[in-house]
């Protein structure tokens, strides 16, 4: 396939915003240097965060016949690193970088089924995918999982287009879904792709390593943007360091080191290459653990901590952790 | 559909499409032990799974780049890359990183669909959704057993195209191999151009010549005896976007065969498909397959190696003429009328590339100042 995971950086301009419900808003994008998406692709963009340009990566949900534009979907929430709130007050006409559509997720057709399994805004990288199967004739379901119905926005668009392949389960009205039972109804010629939220993804992991699937045939894309705990604000010190910083609820351990001028190396910045990592010396509360780097036993252990995407809860005292930079 | 001034008279440097069935190798080139070739300026690793599969995946490692083709075949459809270790499986997916505990998500190099059939290996570059393999060209010859023959693949320095015009267009036979294959009447005869939606064919009849001293040896291969005037035919069929099967022969004058009775004749099917390594370079695959004498590997090595020679004319003359083009930037192509096979195929290509997006010109050449 004509994957490509080239950064090539452009002027996107926004030509129009639909607000899909209170927290939900669909964004079309012109590329000032057009480029093909495919399914499975994403832009990353730079937006302002309280003064600071951080980076933040999107699904591209549609493109315009012509490839001129890119639609993305952005969901507002507490519970995030702080792009979100910046870009839901984006207005039509506003410009800002962005890259090329960039292929990290690419699906591989010739699979003998397919299971897309997505949780709330995840469903935007997935959309496309679901669309491509389709027309490939491939065999394939897609099963949508939100919290309310108010913000499950696509699920009317996709019963329409995918009729009984599309199943919507409803957290607040329906009965707990079976990630369990929804794996183990597959076998060995079933690829599943996911996006969603932490708690989604890893149990349909573990569903997937139980039932001894291979597990390259587990296809998932995680922008680093979900936990286990709702975002807290908390402390981060340096050992051997008279520093002391707090890390506000929309902003990340790493953005907060680098605004203090220590300096930390970083590069993907989703919790996917282990760059940022630093050791921990001690903490008060629990590190929630954002990142797919390290393996469950090192997230148990809790020897070290990927900076960009994880953070420290406790529901009883101060949120506090100790790092130590050699 | 109303008549348009096409571009493809005077594109000199063809472009490929994308989304088409190219052949990468002999089916006896790909092993376990994984090769590197370029396809259509992507540079490809191909190598075969322990099922005897073959895989063909982007030739750089996810990591550093590093030419997976140097790595080596493990487990049961792997390949380990030579410079950290990593290893992919047959889609292109990471299956182990050796220096963390976890893969990255995002570790995947592009696999691209391959097909063994008719002895060769295919790839499909472009659009995965459409690589169905009904589309591969009809080249049983290849493999049906009441024919036999062998070939090679040519390493030419020159755009694919042209080699699909030399193919479609017999007449240069008379010059460039006088001493095997060339007579005056390939240039005298005349011919039938036909086409369709993907296919064109050019067929054209010499009643009652003397045979050039490639064909009065092989119908002595099966009438030691002969000596006198055949009815020869080259009936050329081109399947888009590049492959090109000729059904040649001779037979003995008057005995029927442009009626359709080929019975006191000789019949080879000479088998081309031509695969775009760079703009300017191809892999030019080749069989030539005959249905008599099927017993005689002595036969078989003799055509390949005849035919060998016969191809080393063209490759000379194609080198040449690519680098003429590439000296000429200002001169354009004058088309006559024995170009209507390979203008019949610029206008099927023409169309394809503009379904892709594409232009059916490449760029001009970078080394020329």
């Amino acid at each position: 396939m004509a994957a490509t995971n080239l950064e090539i950086w452009q002027t996107g301009t926004i030509v129009s915003i639909e607000e899909l419900s209170p927290t939900i808003r669909y964004i079309e994008i012109s590329q000032s240097n057009p480029a093909k998406a495919d399914v499975g692709s994403h832009i990353d963009l730079m937006i302002d965060v309280n003064g600071v340009a951080v980076r933040r990566s999107y699904s591209v949900v549609t493109q315009s016949a012509d490839q001129a534009t890119v639609s993305i979907a952005v969901l507002k929430t507490r519970n995030s690193r702080g792009g979100s709130e910046a870009m839901h007050q984006l207005k039509v006409g506003d410009e800002l970088d962005i890259t090329q559509p960039i292929q990290n997720f690419p699906l591989r057709f010739g699979a003998q089924h397919y299971l897309l399994v997505a949780g709330g805004i995840g469903i935007t990288a997935l959309l496309g995918m679901a669309r491509a199967l389709k027309a490939a004739r491939a065999s394939y379901e897609l099963v949508y999982v939100a919290r309310t119905r108010k913000q499950a926005v696509f699920a009317a668009e996709l019963a329409t287009e995918h009729g009984d392949r599309f199943r919507l389960h409803i957290d607040d009205e329906d009965s707990p879904l079976s990630i369990g039972n929804l794996v183990a109804q597959q076998n060995d010629a079933t690829e599943l792709y996911m996006c969603g939220p932490i708690r989604l993804m890893d149990e349909v992991r573990r569903s997937w390593v139980s039932q001894e699937f291979d597990i390259t045939n587990l296809r998932y894309e995680t922008f680093g943007a979900s936990g286990w705990f709702e975002p807290q604000a908390f402390t981060v010190k340096i050992q051997d360091q008279n520093l002391s910083l707090e890390v506000g609820r929309n902003a990340t351990l790493l953005d907060a080191l680098e605004s203090a001028g220590v300096e930390v190396m970083a590069d993907c910045r989703k919790g996917e290459c282990g760059l940022c990592e630093l050791k921990v010396k001690s903490v008060q509360g629990e590190i929630d653990h954002r990142d797919v780097f390290y393996s469950e036993a090192q997230k148990i252990e809790g020897h070290k901590i990927a900076t960009c995407v994880s953070r420290v809860f406790s529901s009883q005292a101060a949120p506090e952790i100790t790092l130590s930079i050699d | 559909m109303p008549a348009k001034n096409l571009g493809s008279t005077t594109t000199k440097v063809t472009n490929f499409p994308l989304n088409a069935w190219y052949v990468a190798a002999w089916d006896f080139e790909v092993t376990r032990n994984p090769m590197a070739r370029t396809i259509c300026n992507k540079p490809l690793a191909l190598y075969r799974t322990e099922a005897g599969k073959p895989v063909a995946l982007a030739d750089a490692c996810w990591h550093r780049l590093a030419p997976l083709s140097m790595g080596k075949a493990v487990g049961p459809d792997g390949i380990q890359c030579p410079y950290h270790g990593i290893i992919f499986n047959a889609a292109g997916r990471c299956v182990s990183m050796p220096a963390q505990e976890t893969i990255n998500p995002s570790a995947t190099v592009p696999s691209y669909p391959t097909v063994q059939r008719y002895r060769f290996v295919w790839v499909w570059l472009g659009d995965p959704s459409k690589a169905d393999p009904d589309l591969i060209p009809d080249m049983s010859q290849m493999d049906d057993p009441n024919w036999t023959g062998d070939g090679r693949v040519i390493s030419a320095d020159c755009n694919y195209q042209l080699i699909v015009d030399n193919l479609m267009d017999l007449t240069h036979e008379e010059f460039v191999h006088g001493s095997s294959i060339g007579q005056a009447e390939l240039s005298e005869s005349d011919f039938v151009t036909s086409h369709t939606d993907n296919t064109v064919r050019v067929a054209r009849w010499m009643l009652d010549i003397n045979p050039p001293p490639f064909w009065k040896k092989n119908i002595r291969d099966l009438y030691p005896d002969f000596d006198g005037k055949v009815d020869r035919w080259q009936i050329i069929n081109f399947f888009a976007p590049s492959t090109v099967c000729i059904d040649v022969g001779v037979a003995k004058a008057g005995t029927g065969a442009p009626e359709g009775d080929r019975s006191q004749g000789v019949n080879g099917y000479v088998m081309n498909t031509i695969t775009p390594e760079t703009d300017r370079t191809s892999h030019y695959f080749w069989s030539f397959q005959r249905n008599y004498r099927l017993e005689s590997q002595s036969i078989t090595t003799q055509l390949r190696d005849g035919v060998t020679r016969v191809f080393g004319e063209d490759e000379v003359m194609l080198r040449a003429q690519q680098q003429a083009i590439d000296a000429n930037p200002d001169y354009e192509f004058y088309n006559l009328n024995i170009d209507a096979g390979g203008m019949w195929v610029r206008r099927i290509l023409e169309r394809a590339l503009e379904q892709e997006g594409r232009s059916l010109s490449t760029s001009p050449p970078r080394n020329l100042g």
